[in-house]
């Protein structure tokens, strides 16, 4: 038994360490300032698609990302870690894409690649926190979805089962396949980089990139067919360039304020480790700290 | 995301140190494996570029999973269930992502599913990875062993255990017992040969053995009936999947209390022998200890790097009297030592990693091909010169790492004794690294002999030849006075052709060949990057200096029979 699944990724600017600079005076992210990383939950996501695999070896993970040149990082990142393949969704008519945009050229990229059992995405983005794209992407494809996963428990070809983990409790449902699904951080930790993996991927790029740069080792991309990472245009993954971008985004940023932290309501809290535990832990969560 | 491989950049200026191309060169027989493995370098640039990387990789894991357990692990420790070992639930975790990672077997060859890389950045890794935790550094550390069946152990053997080891199998090496400490040519443990069975059989008692309940054990036994001394011990592979070893205990220690210490008992455990009968101790233990040696220099290292950290980020934050405290001579001089100490070792550690890599990388190549006439020089030369700078390195690194965790609790005045300050931990947990695999009064028996046939100063001859920038020369005219001073030492010591007095001052002597030898070391790591080693040279080289001439002072201010004075009245019985 093996699967077909699919990891969508995305990179952000990490937010989780602000400095001075995180923000310009116009109040946009200081997209410069903060370093660009694989967004978190998307990690968590792809640790369990890493799962699936190692209990069905010979299951194929390819990671799907859109962003600009530079994202495809991500594929690198995911290919480090044991994936099988990676896809960059790339094009200037792909820019300024809200989420129905995004998940518009991402279901048309998932058309492209064909057949899959799963699809798999972190439950939300750290720059934009709308944790919309999995679900909209599921609505495109015609598939089911789960959200907030914690853990993929078990999976057969017709069905999968997954524990949720909500706001006040846990819940356990079952849903057929193909299906996706969208992880929390409370999901295990991904798995780090694999020396071996590395040192085999490391000179994965894609033609962009390797136009852009120059190559010590040219040969090596036709001898080595895994070092060419796939790299879709808007034409490629026939999609309608109306339905992309910014013309395909009704969402339209009016006015952005920057909002000062001012405490207006406030907890008493007893000096137990637990309650101290928790607020810590909340703290983290709405990225307060941490 | 903490990464202690990238906040450090003392890493990348030794890894591009102009020995490692001729390093990589041969370690990788001129790149042959890039068409074989798809993860093999293509050239000396691609090699660098993956060090550098998988790197990376470990400071990540340290950074992120090993630090932060740490505090947990100490406190926790392993645990003992029907004779067998269960880790800290962290130190599994731990153990975990490095499999997962697979930077197990770091050195072995490709065709064993090693990654085939240099003791430098195999390493640097152990440097990091102590610094994390020095109790998962020993764990982590003793695939080391590997190399040992990798040098000495039959094909089928190699076949077997090997790739199992790069797999995550852990080892340990079994040689202490109650009545063979130090003394390793007591070993009782018994192994007897059925010959019906054609098969090996240990029985008896080993003591202090960390990692005791591995699943890949090297064991040191007597395998020559009625023998009484180094000549009658063989080695012997025990795999845990045969059964017939238990722990009996988990010893309580005063620190690295992540890695257990293990008291074990074999009754009729199957094993195999590994090269010949009667070399276990004369030749295997003797390659055995020689790496565990590096690595604890590499231990040193981490805990003094892990002390300097804890010791600076205190020290400035900390406020009295209306400032911060390393704002205080008293505060920024003791922690500029830390650091010059810390720097020190550490360019010693990997001086001793190069030369190990040369001459070992030589002595492999020899099985498949015999060398040119200069490649024997060539292994001779860095041979020697391993031999000469891993019990040196050894003992001075130790000490230093004990000395740093010291200075770092006293930085932290009364905070820093209680638990809940790191200093406390690497406190503790360096006090073992001047005693384990030798102690440091034992690194100075070995070390001596290459004090008086000239090998340390042969070598500090080389080091003086080398050119340095001009504003550098007041620092080396430094080292060439301390260096006068010692070849005088080594004459008064050893011109009385008296045993005693030469073992007597023999610490003396061996110190200060290593102070001359680290100062040279960041002198030559200044002339290169002198923002980065400029503080650390300055301040190592005047350390050393006081050093070299309070030795002297010490020698030339008594006399020969003044050690009289401190000779044990033992009383009569």
């Amino acid at each position: 038994m093996t699967f077909n699944i699919i990891v969508l990724a995305k990179q952000v600017p990490d937010t989780r360490n602000v400095g001075k600079d995180a923000m310009k005076a116009d109040g946009t992210v200081n997209r410069a300032a903060l370093p660009a990383i694989f967004n978190p939950e998307d990690l968590n996501a792809l640790e369990q698609a890493l799962g699936i695999k190692d209990q069905y070896p010979g299951s194929k993970i390819t990671v799907l990302t859109m962003g600009p040149v530079r994202a495809a990082e991500i594929l690198r990142e995911g290919l480090f870690r044991g994936a099988d393949d990676g896809v960059l969704l790339t094009d200037r008519a792909f820019a300024g894409a809200d989420t129905l945009a995004t998940s518009y050229a991402l279901s048309m990229a998932i058309r492209k690649i064909g057949s899959f059992d799963i699809i798999l995405a972190g439950r939300q983005a750290i720059d934009g926190d709308t944790a919309q794209v999995g679900p909209q992407v599921a609505e495109k494809l015609g598939i089911p979805q789960i959200t907030y996963t914690e853990e993929i428990q078990k999976i057969d070809l017709q069905k999968v089962r997954v524990k949720r983990r909500l706001e006040n409790g846990v819940e356990i449902v079952e849903c057929p396949l193909p299906a996706l699904i969208t992880v929390n951080n409370s999901a295990r930790a991904c798995r780090p980089r694999n020396a071996k993996l590395l040192q085999k991927y490391k000179h994965a790029r894609t033609i962009t990139e390797r136009q852009a740069e120059s190559i010590d080792y040219i040969d090596l991309y036709s001898s080595r067919p895994y070092l060419n990472l796939n790299e879709w245009s808007v034409v490629d993954v026939d999609a309608d360039p109306k339905l992309c971008g910014l013309s395909g985004s009704p969402t339209k940023v009016k006015k952005i304020e920057n909002v000062v932290f001012q405490a207006k309501e406030s907890k008493r809290l007893t000096e137990s480790d637990e309650e101290i535990d928790e607020l810590m832990k909340e703290l983290i969560r709405n990225h307060t700290i941490g | 995301m903490a990464n202690f491989f990238t906040d450090t950049p003392q890493f990348k200026h030794y890894l591009h140190h102009p020995l490692m191309k001729r390093i990589v060169e041969l370690r990788e027989r001129n790149y042959i494996d890039k068409d074989r493995y798809d993860y093999a370098p293509l050239d000396f640039e691609d090699a660098l570029d993956s060090y550098e990387k998988v790197l990376e990789v470990v400071g990540e894991i340290c950074g992120e999973i090993i630090e932060p357990n740490a505090e947990e692990v100490d406190k926790t420790g392993p645990t003992l269930h029907n004779g067998h070992v269960q880790y800290a639930p962290q130190t599994q975790e731990n153990l975990d992502a490095l499999i997962k990672a697979e930077l197990m077997g770091m050195t072995l060859p490709r065709r064993y599913s090693g990654l085939n890389f240099s003791m430098v950045p195999y390493m640097m890794s152990a440097d990091i990875v102590s610094r994390a935790d020095a109790s998962f550094q020993n764990i982590w550390m003793l695939q080391d062993c590997g190399e040992t069946i990798y040098e000495f152990a039959s094909e089928e053997q190699k076949n077997k255990y090997l790739p199992r080891i790069v797999k995550g199998e852990t080892m340990s090496m079994d040689l202490t017992e109650p009545d063979a400490g130090s003394d390793l040519q007591s070993v009782m443990l018994k192994a007897t040969y059925n010959e019906a069975e054609n098969q090996w059989y240990l029985n008896g008692v080993k003591r202090f053995i960390t990692n005791g309940d591995s699943h890949i054990h090297l064991v040191l036994a007597r395998s020559e009936e009625g023998t009484k001394d180094a000549r009658g011990l063989s080695m012997f592979i025990y795999d845990k999947n045969n059964g017939g070893v238990t722990v009996r205990r988990i010893e309580n220690k005063m620190g690295i209390k992540g890695a257990p210490t293990c008291e074990l008992v074999f009754k009729n455990a199957k094993a195999e022998l590994v090269g010949s009968r009667r070399l276990g101790l004369i030749k295997y233990v003797m390659s055995l200890m020689n790496g565990a040696r590096l690595g604890i220099m590499a231990q040193s290292v981490g805990i003094s790097e892990a002390a300097y950290r804890e010791a600076y980020n205190y020290a400035i934050e900390r406020r009295q009297f209306g400032k911060v405290i390393i704002e205080f001579p008293a505060v920024y001089e003791m922690i500029a030592n830390i650091r010059a100490k810390t720097d020190a070792s550490r360019s010693f550690l990997y001086e001793t990693c190069r030369f190990v890599d040369m001459y070992k990388t030589l002595e492999d190549i020899s099985r498949e091909r015999k060398l040119t006439p200069e490649e024997r020089d060539e292994l001779k030369y860095y041979s020697r010169l391993a031999d000469a700078f891993t019990p040196l390195g050894k003992a001075m690194s130790s000490e230093f790492a004990n000395q740093n965790t010291y200075d770092a609790v006293q930085v932290h005045g009364g905070s820093g004794y209680m638990k809940d300050y790191k200093c406390e931990r690497l406190y503790r947990d360096a006090r073992i690294t001047n005693i384990y695999e030798g102690t440091t009064q034992l690194q100075v028996v070995a070390a001596i002999r290459h004090v008086t046939t000239g090998t340390y100063l042969q070598r500090i001859k080389e080091y003086e030849a080398m050119p340095v920038i001009p504003e550098l020369e007041p620092l080396k005219r430094s080292l060439s006075r301390m260096t006068q001073m010692y070849e005088k030492l080594v004459e008064l010591v050893t011109s009385p052709k008296d045993e005693e007095y030469l073992d007597f001052h023999a610490r003396r002597l061996v110190e200060s060949a290593g102070h001359i030898i680290m100062g040279y070391l960041l002198l030559q790591d200044t002339n290169k990057n002198p923002q980065l080693f400029r503080h650390s040279a300055e301040v190592y080289i005047h350390y050393g200096q006081v050093e070299v001439i309070k030795n002297y002072n010490f020698v030339t201010k008594s006399r020969i029979e003044d050690i009289g004075y401190y000779k044990p009245v033992i009383p009569a019985e």
